[in-house]
């Protein structure tokens, strides 16, 4: 279990927030850091940087494609560009992406902003769900969703001065409860262990970790004995922590703000199978469909992501698959 | 590679043969690797890689990218107070991708003195004529109206493409474009603007009638 676990309800900054504050002070340390909006700036937290640093913020207009490639060229002549979005804004620019970024292996930050369900009543059109599935079927390419604050500081921090190589990383519109403490330490491609039990082990991604803790908590009041691991990192993807938290688990669950496709549910189906596990595995988060308008609080009841419903669902998934003769 | 060399950008991606071989011809790796051209395990993939092979400045082939990494580059230029010219060669069917109008809105923008783009206006596509296809014109009006400084040429004229790319280093606070209008298969007979050549690699016959023709007519012409 970490040793970082610090649970604050009463602290709560959305991870957009976390890291556009976080930019500015890297943007101080580090001159080669240059940053691209596509007329989202307010949104995405990056005007912090603009107003700081104006000669090194590039407002590129409602034209993500042009900052993709733009960015591209930066890092290409030795900068770190940090280009911010909406997700689905810019991992819709897929083809752009794929080729002056990530064949090209250079040392872009994607920031893809207001992540799934949790931009809220802006509703589908502006709803990330399918940006990790498109980033993660780029080789090499990094994708990363902080499940809080603290974890996102940490993992800018991180991007800014040590990482190579294009990264993808998810961040939420909605205010997170911070579950750290300030001396957190990021590790890259490293699950991060927030509770530990027996029986089932659910493992969350950016904005409904803290929910996945709390539903865990509930758990324990029906005897239920539960893990709770934070993935900020989905590709690549841990696969030792997953095949011994199957193994010493006797039920799974993804929860994730993102199409069960291609998401966390995805990845760690995919290292079950491949290592011959047969631990159930329940895969929550949006069943293939798409979102609509409403509060971020109204939508994760609607569609399965609040504390009561993770709990609803995993206390389920586990007496059913516990019943006698199956 | 040097930092401050100057940059070309092969955004028509799909004109790396003739990269390759001006590169090799250029010393940067030896003639007879040419012959790997876009065989298994060759740097000279059939469309630019700059990972496998980083004498590349950017992998392109995808249409429409070229230009706006080409941007990118003007612009760290710039940050860095660097002298050098980033030059971009575009097709003319591929201006049709809508992230080539993206950045021909940005690079004005950007005051990038320091970019010349060039369109090779062979006016062929791989569906037909390019006026047939997706028309283009009025050109040089496009680029004109988006705040280019803009130049149009006879591009199998080397008077004139040595002329433009200096003249293009006279307008300050416009990236520069030059309009090259140029025949496919310009000086061999039987390939002259002949849209079903596009992308065709000839025979060896066709290949030493060709050569021979051209030789004729540029060294002895």
């Amino acid at each position: 279990m970490t040793k970082y676990l610090k649970v604050n309800p009463s602290v709560q900054k959305a991870s957009r927030t976390a890291f556009g504050e976080t930019l500015v002070h890297m943007g101080e340390k580090h001159p080669e850091i240059v940053v691209l909006d596509a007329d989202l700036s307010v949104s995405t937290k990056s005007a912090g940087f603009a107003k700081k640093f104006p000669d090194r913020f590039f407002h590129m207009g409602i034209a993500e494609a042009n900052m993709i490639g733009t960015a591209a060229g930066l890092a290409l002549s030795g900068k770190t560009p940090f280009l911010c979005s909406f997700g689905c804004f810019v991992a819709g620019r897929f083809e752009t992406i794929r080729i002056s970024i990530a064949y090209n292996q250079v040392n872009a930050r994607i920031m893809g902003t207001h992540a799934g369900l949790g931009i809220g009543e802006d509703g589908y059109t502006q709803m990330a769900l399918e940006d990790i599935a498109l980033m993660r079927s780029l080789p090499g390419m990094g994708v990363l969703q902080p499940g809080d604050p603290v974890e996102t500081r940490k993992m800018i921090e991180y991007l800014s001065s040590h990482h190579k190589g294009p990264v993808y990383v998810r961040l939420t519109r909605q205010n997170l409860v911070s579950l750290f403490s300030e001396d957190y330490e990021f590790e890259y491609g490293k699950g991060v262990v927030l509770k530990e039990g027996k029986d089932i082990a659910l493992l969350a991604t950016g904005g409904v970790v803290y929910n996945s803790y709390v539903a865990s908590q509930t758990l324990e009041k029906e005897g239920i004995s539960s893990t709770v691991i934070n993935i900020h990192t989905l590709k690549p993807i841990e696969e030792e922590l997953i095949v011994h938290t199957a193994k010493s688990h006797k039920r799974l669950v993804t929860v994730e703000d993102h199409n069960i496709i291609g998401g966390l549910g995805s990845a760690v189906s995919e290292v079950l199978a491949e290592n011959g596990i047969g631990t159930p595995l329940l895969r929550i988060g949006v069943e293939d469909i798409y979102g609509e308008s409403g509060t971020a609080e109204n939508l994760y009841e609607k569609y399965g992501l609040s504390i009561n419903k993770i709990y609803e669902k995993t206390l389920q998934f586990f007496q059913e698959s516990n019943r006698p003769g199956r | 590679m040097w930092e401050d060399r100057d940059r070309f950008v092969l955004s028509k991606g799909h004109g790396c043969p003739i990269l390759y071989a001006a590169m090799a011809k250029s010393g940067y790796f030896p003639e007879e690797e040419i012959y790997t051209l876009r065989k298994i395990n060759s740097r000279l993939q059939g469309h630019p890689d700059h990972v496998r092979f980083p004498f590349i400045e950017t992998s392109s082939g995808s249409l429409g990218q070229g230009l706006s990494v080409a941007q990118g580059m003007a612009i760290a230029a710039k940050l860095n107070h660097k002298k050098y010219k980033i030059y971009c060669l575009l097709g003319d069917g591929e201006i049709q991708e809508g992230q080539i109008w993206e950045t021909a809105m940005s690079a004005p923008k950007f005051q990038l003195d320091n970019l010349v783009a060039i369109i090779d206006a062979n006016q062929g596509q791989i569906d037909g004529h390019t006026r047939d296809v997706m028309d283009l014109a009025p050109l040089k009006k496009k680029w004109e109206a988006f705040n280019w400084d803009v130049q149009e040429i006879n591009g199998h004229e080397f008077h004139e493409i040595l002329t433009a790319l200096d003249k293009a280093q006279l307008e300050r606070k416009k990236p520069h474009m030059i309009i090259a209008n140029t025949v496919k298969g310009k000086g061999v007979s039987f390939m002259e603007d002949n849209i079903e050549w596009h992308g065709v690699a000839p025979t060896p016959e066709q290949r030493d009638k060709a050569i021979k023709e051209l030789n004729d007519k540029v060294l002895k012409g």
